[in-house]
């Protein structure tokens, strides 16, 4: 409730001092010879803006210390035998308080000390929440008065808006950092946390996947990468296998041969593969592509298990399909036509060019698309949940049930959020893993790619 | 030059043109094969896309078709006993009178439904089965279907005492009978329905008491375990719809003004070039990874609440930031610099120029990138396992703190029901309803890149 006041009141305040600093300025501006640097709007916009920013400091500011000051204030209502409990329980109590405080209730009867501090609370937030709102908006007033004592004629009101434009500006832009950073802090935090149960190197070496269950305890089960590892380099690699004969010929046929009427139609239906949600896949993958690889096996006198890496892989490299063929697409019209021209007009046939010209020129950008697809092959994840048989025993038979590193994640991390056990933290320590692989891919990758377009640039 | 000579010389050049010919077809062939292969590659792709949404198809449609018993129920107010709906006295409290209120719903949730249905279905049974168990009776009715009932009536308390036509969802299992999607040649011991409920569901079947009808209840139901049949979408949808909605309220706003610092403000230095290897990068950082992130970030640490769509937007924010920022990029960089250079030479400030003139020409292709932003989030689904989205959620969330699911993820928990002889048919459905969904997205994007996008 107080916090729709606050924003009721800055906001309030904003458009008032929009409206006064408007009417200061043609007061000021009348009276003077000097011709006004900034527009009318830009010097409301100011009043506007030094309204928000000191208020908005205060909230955060206020925000920061709530926590804190609450403790304290409840801690000191405590009786000290209570204060000396276990973390544990005293963070019972305080809940306890809280749900007093606040009027929830609490189930059973409340210990006289607990009522003494809850009423103690709640005259604390309505003294807190008082002085909030007042202070929100004397700083909200004072920053509002003193901008409007600045305007004159020759105030650079624009140039100051501006640049607080320009500042927010580059504050979205850090929210890319501010991701990265969130992602390794926390994967690293964690994986760390993992480490201290498990020894790294039990870890990246072990051969054996057998995390038990949490109830078991600390270093009970088997922590070894290379099976799920394994799992993923091979169904990574069948799908490469699928996707990259298809989809470079693919993108050869359309960038040299294709009427424009077929490449106007058929290069958006292909393109449909990677928009489709890789959980249809998986499920395409585990209710049709599986049975039917299986009776195929059985047909040709294979042991073809319906969930096994294959089928995550084949279904993966259809998935992959577009991927490969619109990188080497763009790629293969990016070679100079002076070159397919050259080998043209020397007698060569046009496959001839293809394969002994235009390819080789095309080849880093080619090797650069193909590392990008090993990348997404890497990390994806729904289809191997669902169609590689979760196996996670360290085997070389693609026809067999398989694991990965990210089906493990999500086997470690889904319905149990206790972070205090190596099953769940090792889910990090996996996640460090794929991210370092992806993240070493692409950076390779586009290393390349941006090489090869300098060449033709 | 003898006559002798010229015919020594015409042979090796025969010879020679004979070797070219030769070669000349072989390398034709070659060149013919080369094509072929290109072009079954073309439709090998075009193929799986037809096999992908043929199966799709195939396997989903059936579902929306289920079978239905029309019965004329007889809500007798003996069975009902329950009196009239209570009325506010003049005098009396609210309080009082949401107690009574409650009394009286509590008193129509205890009337036995099953035997006002049993009732219903013996009416319409023909006579050699008059002496069907009851048990039997009742398994062929969708067991969520009581409720639906009792809500009818707590809606409308005047239906007491009259006969009503209603249409009932039958069991997933007679539904599974009757479409044949069980093997009806296995023995009774592997039969999911009873003898008694398959003699039933025919005779009915045959009488046309029950038929398939569309099935609405796919749409607007919630998921449901104890009753298969009547598992439906809505709470999924409104799951997916929160999350979007936080994804459009922050991925938008923050990926667009990111783009405009990056292409029309950054000074080249190194931080922008740090900027830009992190958005690139990020761009191709698997889903789950930001799954991991939330958990820990959000989750463990922040202390938000588990399975809610604040969390499963936020985290499919921060995962869709770098294509909004890419495809925003994209955009303005297409606006040729003479526009730039026309506001910049008649006085406008640089911020001026970007608002006032860059971005209202940008924002066709803006849209476009939050269409496919958003697109792309919405068949997200790793990331929003890892966040408790695929806790089972039996009622519609009613704000984006509250739990919920979502489609994919509900795709992901149909197709592990055990009862899959039913669910593989709902999965599909879902499946079908998500496509739907996003092609219907990215059709918008095309239509207004085609006609608002300006080509210069």
């Amino acid at each position: 409730m107080s916090d729709l006041i606050i924003v009721g009141i800055l906001l309030a305040l904003m458009a008032l001092g929009y409206q006064v600093a408007l009417g200061r300025y043609r007061k000021v501006t009348g009276r003077s010879e000097v011709r006004p640097h900034s527009r009318p709007a830009y010097h409301g916009l100011l009043v506007a803006i030094w309204c928000a920013i000191p208020a908005l400091a205060v909230i955060i500011v206020f925000g920061l210390f709530e926590p804190v000051i609450t403790r304290y204030v409840i801690l000191s209502a405590l009786p000290p035998e209570v204060r000396d409990l276990p973390t544990h329980e005293l963070r019972g109590v305080m809940q306890r308080i809280h749900q007093i405080a606040t009027g929830f209730g609490i189930v059973g009867e409340a210990r006289p000390y607990e009522n003494v501090a809850a009423t103690r609370l709640g005259t604390y937030h309505a003294i807190w929440n008082f002085a909030l709102v007042a202070l929100v908006a004397s700083s909200a007033v004072a920053g509002l008065v003193y901008t409007l004592r600045r305007i004159t004629p020759r105030l650079r009101a624009r140039n100051e808006v501006e640049r607080v434009i320009r500042v927010l500006l580059l504050l979205c832009s850090a929210v890319a950092i501010m991701t990265t950073v969130g992602i390794v802090a926390s994967l690293l935090g964690e994986a760390v946390r993992f480490f201290g149960f498990v020894n790294p190197l039990d870890f990246f070496f072990g051969t054996v996947w057998n995390p038990r269950f949490s109830s078991v305890g600390a270093g009970q089960g088997d922590f070894g990468l290379l099976p799920l590892l394994v799992g993923t380099l091979m169904i990574s690699a069948i799908a490469i296998l699928v996707a990259l004969p298809i989809g470079l010929m693919t993108a050869i046929y359309m960038a040299e041969y294709a009427s424009s009427h077929l490449r106007n139609i058929a290069k958006p239906i292909i393109e449909i593969l990677a928009g489709i949600p890789t959980i249809v896949y998986g499920v395409f993958a585990l209710t049709v592509a599986g049975p039917f690889f299986a009776d195929l096996g059985a047909a040709v006198g294979l042991d073809i298990s319906a969930t096994s890496a294959f089928t995550a892989g084949a279904v993966m490299g259809v998935m992959i399909i577009p991927f490969i063929s619109s990188l080497s697409d763009d790629i293969i019209t990016q070679v100079p036509a002076s070159m397919r021209d050259g080998s043209l007009g020397l007698g060569a046939t046009r496959s001839e060019t293809i394969k002994r010209v235009i390819l080789p020129a095309a080849l880093p950008g080619i090797v650069g698309a193909f590392l990008l697809a090993v990348s997404r092959a890497i990390g994806e994840t729904m289809i191997v949940v669902l169609a590689a048989g979760n196996s996670p025993v360290l085997r070389f038979n693609p026809f067999e049930p398989s694991t990965s590193v990210t089906v493990s994640i999500v086997n470690q991390l889904t319905g149990d959020t206790d972070f205090a056990s190596p099953q769940s933290l090792v889910a990090f320590a996996l996640g460090l893993t794929l991210f370092i692989m992806t993240l070493g891919l692409n950076v390779v990758a586009l290393y390349i790619v941006r090489k090869y377009r300098e060449q033709y640039e | 030059m003898s006559a002798t000579d010229t015919a020594s010389a015409s042979a090796p050049v025969d010879n020679q043109l004979g070797a070219v010919r030769a070669g000349l077809k072989r390398r034709h062939a070659q060149e013919r094969r080369f094509q072929m292969i290109g072009l079954a590659a073309v439709f090998a792709a075009l193929a799986m896309v037809a096999v992908l949404f043929g199966s799709v198809l195939f396997k989903g449609m059936p579902a929306f078709w289920q079978s239905t018993l029309h019965l004329q129920i007889s809500l007798n107010a003996d069975v009902i006993d329950v009196g009239p709906p209570p009325v506010q006295k003049a005098g009396q409290n609210p309080a009082e009178f949401e107690a009574e209120l409650t009394d009286w719903r509590r008193a129509l949730a205890r009337v036995s439904w099953n035997k006002i249905l049993e009732k219903a279905v013996r009416g319409v049974l023909p006579a050699d089965l008059a002496d069907a168990k009851t048990r039997d009776i009742v398994g062929i009715v969708a067991s969520g279907e009581r409720y639906a009932l009792r809500d009818m009536v707590l809606e409308d308390p005047s239906l007491i005492g009259q006969t009503i036509d209603v249409d009932l969802l039958a069991d997933a299992n007679v539904d599974n009978w009757l479409k044949g999607n069980i093997d009806r040649s296995l023995g009774q011991s592997r039969q999911q329905l009873s003898p008694g409920e398959q003699e039933i569901a025919d005779a009915l079947a045959e009488k046309g008491v029950i038929t398939q009808s569309f099935n609405t209840g796919i749409f607007f139901n919630v998921d449901s375990r104890s009753s298969p049949a009547s598992a439906g979408l809505a709470g999924a949808f409104m799951g997916s719809l929160y999350m979007m909605l936080v994804v459009i309220m922050l991925a938008v706003p923050i990926g667009v003004a990111s783009a405009i610092y990056l292409e029309e403000f950054a000074p080249t230095n190194r931080f922008t070039d740090f900027i830009e290897v992190n958005i690139n990068n990020l761009a191709a950082v698997p889903s789950i990874v930001f799954g991991l992130l939330g958990a820990s970030i959000f989750i463990n640490w922040m202390h938000l609440p588990l399975s809610a769509p604040l969390v499963g937007g936020l985290v499919l924010t921060l995962m869709t930031l770098p294509t909004i920022i890419i495809a925003t990029r994209g955009t303005l960089r297409a606006i040729p610099p003479s526009i730039r250079e026309a506001a910049l030479g008649l006085g406008a400030s640089r911020t001026q120029m970007v608002f006032h003139h860059v971005l209202p020409l940008a924002i066709p292709g803006i849209l476009t990138a939050t269409i496919i932003g958003v697109a792309q989030a919405l068949g997200e689904t790793a990331p929003l396992l890892l966040i408790g989205m695929n806790a089972f959620v039996a009622s519609v969330p009613s704000s984006p703190m509250d739990q919920a699911t979502a489609l994919p993820v509900q795709i992901y928990l149909w197709q592990g029901n055990e009862n899959f002889n039913f669910f593989e048919a709902r999965t599909n459905a879902a499946i079908i309803v998500l496509l739907g969904l996003m092609i219907s997205l990215n059709a918008i994007a095309i239509l207004l890149r085609q006609r608002i996008e300006r080509r210069w």
